[in-house]
């Protein structure tokens, strides 16, 4: 006979406001099979938890139903509190009168004979629910980190440091990232190589990380603790073993004037290069696109200057296998294409640039050596106007959002500008200026204190050229009048986007994202560096628009969840698996077909002889996700899904 | 006047998707019509026929199924086997006398409360429209089959 108890938390107001909480336990108390119902304030809280053990204890309850939040939340915490109350963990369920009753609905006594349907379904499920056992299976010390920029080395160095295998991941010839590009950073304008390349010399000669450089992610399989990956190294043409990195191909190949991916456009390079001279590691790639050999077939003045006969044409793609515990993601980001915005002419004028140039432009590593040249005609711009929000926080453009960093970083050009030419005037068109962050107002105070910075709070709604100049009209909203300014130069604050390919590669992995093509946390506030999926951890940008501090701790969090999981030597995994009754099995195999994981095996029945008498299917609990995709495709009933039994959704339903 | 008739919905979703987007549509504090009654599940290959006919015949007015984008399952795969077994099962629907149009199919991500509380709200709606579905009661009436597992 079911003895279930039935825990109904009012959460404060939040579903004592709407749901008729007594009423509700007075219904659910006569339920049949209901021996406890009670409601409290909070049963999450240490009190509450210890009446629902009380409870068991006393009443010798058999299931235990919380009617509270959505199990999202707190099924953890109910199962955690049964099992310590000697109660098997999986005889407790969740009945969510939070997040899809209460807080969705208007009416009261509709609230509450809703809340009143989904307690009794989840009390008709709880009474057919199986005791379960967690399964254990074993952890793969070594994690992958995708994504060679800041937050992917912080993350790789945090590991490594800590004693655990890194693999580092890069699509890029080098390691670097976005921050390799920039030239001094805010708030504190330390040059960004200065204490970037260090740290990419660091992970590349860590003993514990392996570099995988030119290199994408193929397929990932599996599941935390042990994920299959391959790894696809594109080929350089360049032998990576012979390799010196003496550079000599570089001056020598004759295709010269390729635009510079590194500098936006604003510098050129050669078919066989390095992003930049720190590149790590310092080994050219051959650009296939543009290698006048691979164009014309003839040329090969690269691998006649090579003295170590590192060059090889018909260098093949090649494949890597890694066993993998887990994964951190530090995809990044990209910058929004600003021809969008036809008005400002982007893509028109040259002088109109994005503030990812301006940023190779101020570098003294950049195509001027640091000095600002406007790219048209090299010459000093005298004036030059910042628009900030080029993007951001536009709904017109499909960027809803603050791109977080980008009112930092024109305070930060505006200054670098006053620095290096000294009789410049800049104007600012903005919106609002975001300068929340350690020194981040100060910052923005001096900028315009100090280095004269004229902000104007408005937006432009036209670029165009007139006599040699770029002529901005803007608005100045807190004057209340239009502005015209005959500019040398403008620079657009470009919205922060999502990878271009970042849905497509979320898929490969298995993790969600956001509209944006953003990757998903598991919980914005308490679980921000998780993804859905277990074992795979978000660093950086990936997950939404970063600045260098944030991005850092984000990537020093995921290292310490990787160690927290790597800790241990057999994890625990919910034992929501498929079963098969091998009685009634046809061996129609149709469930094989079905499985995504190939979880599914064929077994041989024999008999005392050793006979085979019968093929039946056999379920791989280590491979079996739980989908249910199985249970669903089986013709002859035998499959089942621990949690989700067919006994129990039928239950549920008929609850209802 | 007579009281606005209130359909009984029963919603067959998967819990990495579309449950989370219902979980966002509740602390969004978007307000839905309340005829709706979620079974959350794994994944929508999880959902069995059945369970769509066992709904109707326990007094279902009627019926949506919702699960992750195409693409987008946590599962890889398990949704487009949905999509596939719904595309059989809906000329069924039909073939034994069950109007197709109280059974609705939806995508539904994690990160769409909006769709999610307007998708409830237009299915009530449309639901509320077709009336009461009753056949299948009178079904069971007349050949006393036992309406209980």
């Amino acid at each position: 006979m079911a003895k279930i108890g039935v825990f109904i938390c009012h959460c404060g107001e939040n579903v004592g406001a709407k749901v008729d909480c007594t009423k509700l336990a007075a219904a659910m108390g006569e339920h049949p099979g209901v021996a406890v119902s009670v409601e409290y304030k909070y049963f999450c809280s240490d009190p509450g938890q210890e009446s629902v053990k009380r409870a068991i204890r006393e009443n010798n309850l058999t299931g235990v139903v919380v009617a509270a939040c959505s199990p999202r939340m707190h099924e953890a915490t109910f199962r955690k509190a049964c099992a310590e109350a000697g109660l098997n963990p999986y005889l407790c369920e969740i009945a969510n009168i939070r997040e899809q009753c209460s807080w969705v609905h208007t009416d009261n006594d509709k609230a509450t004979e809703k809340a009143m349907d989904i307690t009794r379904s989840m009390v008709e499920k709880v009474k057919r629910n199986n005791k379960l056992q967690p399964i254990e299976v074993p952890v793969t010390r070594r994690a992958l980190v995708i994504g060679g920029g800041i937050a992917g080395i912080q993350a790789a160095l945090d590991i490594a440091n800590a004693g655990q295998e890194v693999v580092l991941v890069e699509r890029e010839q080098s390691l670097g990232g976005h921050m390799a590009q920039l030239s001094e950073t805010f708030p504190t304008l330390d040059c960004s190589q200065c204490i970037m390349t260090p740290r990419m010399v660091e992970a590349a000669q860590h003993p514990k990380i392996r570099l995988l450089t030119y290199a994408e992610i193929e397929s990932v399989d599996g599941y935390i603790g042990n994920f299959s990956v391959r790894v696809r190294m594109k080929s350089r043409y360049v032998d990576v073993n012979k390799c010196t990195g003496c550079g000599d191909c570089i001056t020598k190949c004759p295709a010269k004037k390729i635009s510079s991916e590194f500098d936006c456009g604003l510098g050129k390079r050669t078919a066989i290069y390095t992003p930049f001279a720190q590149s790590v590691p310092n080994i050219p790639v051959i650009d296939k696109e543009n290698c006048i050999y691979f164009k014309n077939g003839k040329c090969k003045i690269c691998a006649k200057t090579c003295q170590c006969d590192a060059i090889n044409f018909d260098m093949p793609d090649t494949f890597v296998d890694l066993e993998i515990g887990a994964i951190v993601v530090a995809t990044g980001f990209q910058v929004q294409n600003n021809t969008m915005y036809g008005e400002y002419g982007y893509g028109k004028y040259p002088d109109v640039i994005n503030g990812l140039q301006f940023e190779r432009l101020a570098s003294a590593s950049g195509p001027t050596a640091g000095k600002i040249q406007r790219p048209s005609d090299g010459a000093e711009p005298q004036t030059v106007v910042f628009i900030q929000c080029a993007g951001s926080r536009d709904p017109s453009k499909g960027v809803r959002y603050c791109s977080k960093i980008c009112c930092m970083y024109t305070a930060k050009h505006a200054m670098l500008y006053a620095h290096k030419v000294h009789s410049g005037k800049t104007h600012i068109f903005y919106m609002d200026i975001r300068a929340a962050g350690k020194g981040y107002d100060e910052f923005s105070r001096r900028a315009i204190e100090e280095d004269e910075a004229a902000y104007v709070r408005g937006r432009v709604s036209k670029v165009w050229q007139e006599n040699g100049k770029l002529m901005v009209r803007g608005v100045d909203t807190l004057l209340g009048r239009p502005v015209e300014i005959a500019a040398d130069m403008v620079v657009l604050a470009t919205a922060i986007i999502a990878q271009p390919d970042a849905k497509e590669f979320a898929k490969t992995i298995g993790i969600g994202y956001d509209e944006y093509g953003f990757y998903n946390e598991a919980h914005l506030k308490l679980r921000p560096v998780e993804s859905s999926t277990a074992g795979v951890f978000l660093a950086g940008a990936c997950q939404s628009p970063k600045d260098i501090p944030d991005s850092v701790a984000q990537a020093s969090a995921t290292a310490s969840k990787v160690l927290a999981l790597f800790s241990k030597d057999m994890l625990e995994r919910e034992p929501v698996v498929a079963t098969n009754n091998e009685a009634t099995c046809a061996g129609c195999w149709g469930c094989v077909l079905a499985c995504p994981y190939n979880a599914i095996e064929q077994k041989d029945i024999v008999d005392r002889s050793g006979r085979v008498i019968k093929r039946v299917a056999s379920v791989n609990p280590g491979l079996c996700q739980g989908c249910g995709t199985c249970v669903t495709f089986c013709r002859s009933n035998s499959l089942d899904l621990a949690g989700f039994t067919e006994k129990q959704i039928f239950a549920e339903v008929m609850g209802l | 006047m007579s009281e606005t008739f209130e359909p009984k919905i029963i919603a067959f979703v998967c819990t990495y998707c579309t449950y989370a987007g219902a979980d966002l549509a509740g602390t969004s504090r978007l307000k839905y019509a309340p005829n709706v009654r979620i079974i959350r599940l794994p994944c929508t290959g999880r959902i069995s026929p059945m369970f769509i006919l066992k709904a109707l015949q326990k007094g279902a007015d009627g019926v949506l199924i919702s699960g992750c984008h195409p693409g987008d399952c946590h599962f890889t795969h398990g949704n487009y086997h949905a999509r596939r077994r719904w595309m059989v099962f809906r000329a069924l629907l039909d073939f034994i006398g069950i109007p197709p149009e109280r059974v609705k199919y939806s995508w539904i991500s994690a990160a769409e409360g909006v769709k999610f509380a307007e998708f409830i709200n237009s299915v009530t709606e449309d639901i509320r429209t077709l009336g009461p579905f009753e056949q299948y009661s009178q079904l069971i009436e007349q050949t006393q089959a036992p309406a209980s597992l």
